[in-house]
């Protein structure tokens, strides 16, 4: 029997969105409706605006046209209530050099408000054998394991949204059924995913968003 | 507040186990102000008479020295992303990276201050008029310092510019602190009236830097 832990009536939409950047408009139009236990996976080439997509859905940045709602209302109508229940993790890692795996993932524990020890976060990836390595010997690969490791953590308040950007890039094969297997949890248990990567993602029910390329199109 | 905390040991820690970064500011500090007996001549009066103001002057170019540190590394790795996208207030933030840079910065400075004031010949009443002049600066140097940073993340050369934006705004704070220890200095008296000046620029900066701070900080992330 799988616990839900998260509302049953979750609901996601990003209507008629347009995003530019510089002088570029990336994309325009854009609807997506995500739901309690779904996946949205973001293709398209590189450039064409899925990390542009994931920044907007986190709040970072703002549409240059038409808005993201949560269960109907803007997200930047309570801005703080959106930033506790999503977790973002963008192409940059986010990892200091000077610090230890170990230490690197304290801080992001005690930053989200995580209490409980790390231990088992660290084994989700098997990190746990490097935990005293400073980050800087890590390889590429490592490194987006232990990115990957805050998936793991279990804050009081665990964030019903995870938008994750190209989170299987230099990860082996293992270590991609692991973050499948996360996903997969997480949208069980009620959670909602959005994903932008150029992987197919076996065995992951999604549904998929091509951004379209519109280079052509340049904003006036 | 765990959060605050957090944030505080790991930018500490990390500016501990990259301390040459530290002793650099510090070196920096020390040597450029041996440089003006060298340039100016050895006379022991006017040697007392500028080395409050080169102290200070010191101190600010010092402390600017380290600024590109403040946010461009957590802008470059995407630790910033994370830092918005925290529960922490990102004024909170602000404030706790101000409070880092100026123990990682500031502090060093004034302990160094004395060393520097020997070699000028300050005089004996004004070295605790300079201290707490220093202590008073400093931190107001950390917080400008901060907003300057912020605003100028991402863009090309941006520690020149930062150094522009920053030292007009530092100019009353120079002011103030000379004449503070040229009180004490010259026997005037009054050395208060000037310290509490500075410790209100002080709490005028602790009190609006973080919002400022914070907008450019949103603006640089989108």
């Amino acid at each position: 029997m799988v616990e839900r832990k998260f509302s049953e009536d979750a609901l996601f939409e990003g209507r008629r969105l347009a995003c530019q950047r510089g002088e570029r408009l990336l994309f325009q139009d854009l609807d997506f409706v995500l739901r309690t236990g779904q996946a949205l996976i973001l293709e398209g080439a590189n450039g064409s605006g899925k990390s542009s997509l994931l920044r907007l859905a986190a709040g970072l940045a703002r549409p240059a046209f038409g808005g993201l709602f949560w269960g109907g209302a803007p997200i930047g109508k309570d801005a703080e209530a959106h930033r506790r229940r999503l977790l973002y993790l963008g192409h940059a890692d986010g990892l200091k050099a000077g610090l230890t795996v170990y230490e690197n993932l304290d801080f992001w524990a005690r930053l989200t408000g995580v209490t409980t020890p790390l231990d088992d976060a660290l084994d989700s990836f098997d990190m746990a054998p490097l935990a005293d390595l400073p980050a800087r010997f890590l390889s590429a690969g490592q490194r987006r394991r232990l990115a990957l490791t805050r998936l793991s953590l279990r804050p009081a308040q665990p964030p019903v949204l995870w938008l994750l950007d190209e989170p299987t890039t230099a990860l082996d094969a293992a270590a991609q059924a692991t973050l499948l297997a996360l996903i997969r949890r997480h949208l069980v248990e009620g959670g909602l995913a959005m994903l932008a990567s150029h992987d197919p993602l076996p065995g992951l029910d999604a549904q998929r968003l091509r951004i379209e390329d519109d280079h052509a199109e340049a904003a006036v | 507040m765990s959060a605050a905390l957090a944030l505080l040991s790991r930018d500490l820690r990390l500016g501990l186990r990259q301390s040459v970064d530290v002793v650099i500011v510090v070196l920096f500090f020390l040597v450029a102000g041996i440089l003006f007996p060298f340039a100016i001549g050895p006379e022991p009066r006017i040697l007392a008479q500028i080395a409050a103001g080169v102290i200070l002057v010191m101190a600010a170019l010092s402390a600017l020295l380290s600024l590109d540190r403040l946010y461009q590394p957590d802008f470059e790795d995407g630790s910033l992303d994370g830092l918005v996208l925290a529960p922490l207030p990102l004024e909170i933030v602000a404030l706790v990276k101000a409070l880092a840079h100026w123990l990682s910065t500031g502090l060093p400075l004034i302990v160094a201050a004395p060393v520097l004031g020997l070699m000028l010949n300050l005089p004996g009443p004004a070295y605790l008029p300079m201290l707490a002049a220093l202590a008073l600066a400093t931190p107001i140097l950390s917080l400008l310092g901060g907003l300057g940073a912020a605003l100028t993340l991402g863009s090309r050369r941006g520690g020149v510019l930062l150094t522009l934006i920053i030292l007009p705004l530092y100019v009353p704070v120079l002011i103030f602190a000379v004449a503070a220890v040229d009180a004490a200095r010259l026997g005037f008296g009054g050395q208060e009236t000037f310290l509490l000046l500075l410790a209100a620029m002080a709490l005028t900066c602790l009190a609006l830097t973080p919002w400022a701070t914070a907008a450019a900080l949103r603006q640089a992330v989108s």
